[in-house]
């Protein structure tokens, strides 16, 4: 399985972002996004997930399944953690499973992977950030998906849980899966360093 | 399937629970209905016959009021986001949300409309032809609204924009619905034409409002 980005060019508000970039990601590989500020690396991301138009080139996923786009094959952990608060962390979880479709696995296996499984019928409303991130992160596990786009995953984690993530990444990797993740802190799993706007 | 069965669930479960605001349209509904007799006077005459409109125009407004969160909720806690990455149609998940949204903010609508007939002087029969036209239009509000809701995504904080952009397509709704109640009332004979008028409009929704609101959702993504 490779994960390839040929000649992307990122157009935001009429401002050109990054152009011409290439990149490559083969199974078991893990690629940091760095770069500043507004350098681009969540609009990589989205751009991988479909969910900003590329201005110019394309990217591909060859050895997945060819009927799928990359965008179908792959989870996005982003900002906003797409939890509703008036529903509980059991529910929230074993909605997106059922919602985002593909190779299910046990919801209470991933919830006891990120450490909620005791909090299982707590409305998400009363999750704190570092909570919230979790039952994010569970949502990686509760469905396979090759590729995981991740934006700043180990941001509002605790120690304990950044090593969780680190465990889980690695875990992710030697299953022959893809990571790409955007990060100005140090991802606790080797990864080849990405820069973008670096001549910016 | 299984996923849109678990949207539909999910957003109807959000809804009905506190802070989800699904009976906010039928208070404002029961609020302009309940105004209006004290508004108009006590002629129970001009009641009876303004009774089917208020009625109609109670509704539209309630709908109008509940649809401009139908995409905005889910766009702003990134739902969307992931409801775009997931392998079902955008299509029939915007058609599942709005067929949710139709149960939690329309359907009660109707529930509540024999209620307030009471309050307007409506005798039984009309009464039912006004719910009964609620039945056949109200989806139509809901589909043409739901166009509107994903645009006010795209182009973000459209609250207001989405009345503007809603409006010119309820009116043959709201004028076909009212007509149709009305008929019922004066003149039996002349309720099949506007009726069936009703219908086609919540048919021609239910196939043109999912690909408008996917494609004006697609083309907002960001």
């Amino acid at each position: 399985m490779r994960l390839t980005g040929s000649q992307l060019r990122c157009v935001r508000g009429g401002r050109e972002i990054f152009a011409g970039l290439d990149f490559t990601a083969d199974a078991g590989e893990a690629l940091a996004v760095v770069g500043a500020n507004g350098a681009g690396k969540t609009s990589l991301l989205r751009l991988i997930a479909g969910l900003i138009a590329p201005a110019g080139g394309s990217v591909t996923f060859v050895g997945g399944d060819d009927d799928l786009s990359p965008a179908e094959q792959a989870h996005y952990l982003g900002h906003r953690d797409a939890l509703k608060s008036a529903l509980s962390v059991m529910e929230n979880l074993a909605f997106w499973r059922a919602a985002l479709g593909g190779e299910a696995t046990n919801i209470d296996a991933a919830l006891n992977a990120v450490g909620l499984d005791h909090i299982a019928q707590l409305p998400a409303a009363f999750l704190s950030a570092g909570q919230r991130r979790r039952l994010s992160i569970a949502r990686l596990l509760a469905v396979k998906r090759p590729i995981w786009l991740l934006d700043e995953p180990t941001s509002s984690l605790d120690a304990n849980g950044q090593a969780m993530m680190a465990d889980l990444m690695r875990s992710h990797l030697s299953g022959g899966g893809v990571i790409v993740a955007a990060t100005h802190l140090p991802l606790g799993i080797p990864a080849r360093e990405l820069r973008i706007g670096a001549t910016a | 399937m299984t996923a849109l069965i678990a949207l539909l669930r999910r957003d109807i479960q959000v809804a009905l629970r506190v802070g989800g605001g699904a009976l906010i349209g039928v208070l404002f509904f029961l609020i302009v209905v309940v105004l209006m007799p004290f508004a108009v006077g006590p002629d129970l005459a001009l009641l009876k016959k303004l009774g089917p409109a208020i009625l109609w125009l109670g509704a539209l407004l309630a709908s109008l009021l509940t649809l401009d969160r139908l995409f905005a909720a889910d766009h702003d806690d990134g739902s969307l986001d992931l409801l775009t990455m997931s392998r079902t149609p955008l299509e029939l998940i915007c058609l599942t949300k709005a067929v949710a949204h139709w149960l939690v903010a329309g359907l009660p609508l109707i529930v509540a409309t024999p209620i307030l007939g009471l309050l307007l002087n409506l005798d039984g029969d009309a009464t039912l032809a006004v719910a009964l036209t609620l039945l056949a239009g109200t989806p139509a509000l809901t589909f043409t609204g739901m166009i509107g809701a994903a645009l006010a995504v795209a182009l973000r904080r459209g609250g207001l924009l989405l009345a503007v952009l809603v409006l010119p397509l309820s009116i043959p709704v709201l004028i076909f619905g009212v007509a149709a109640s009305n008929a019922a009332v004066i003149e039996p004979a002349g309720f099949g034409a506007p009726f069936s008028i009703l219908c086609a409009l919540s048919l021609a929704g239910l196939v043109i409002g999912p690909l408008a609101a996917a494609a004006s959702l697609r083309h907002g993504l960001d």
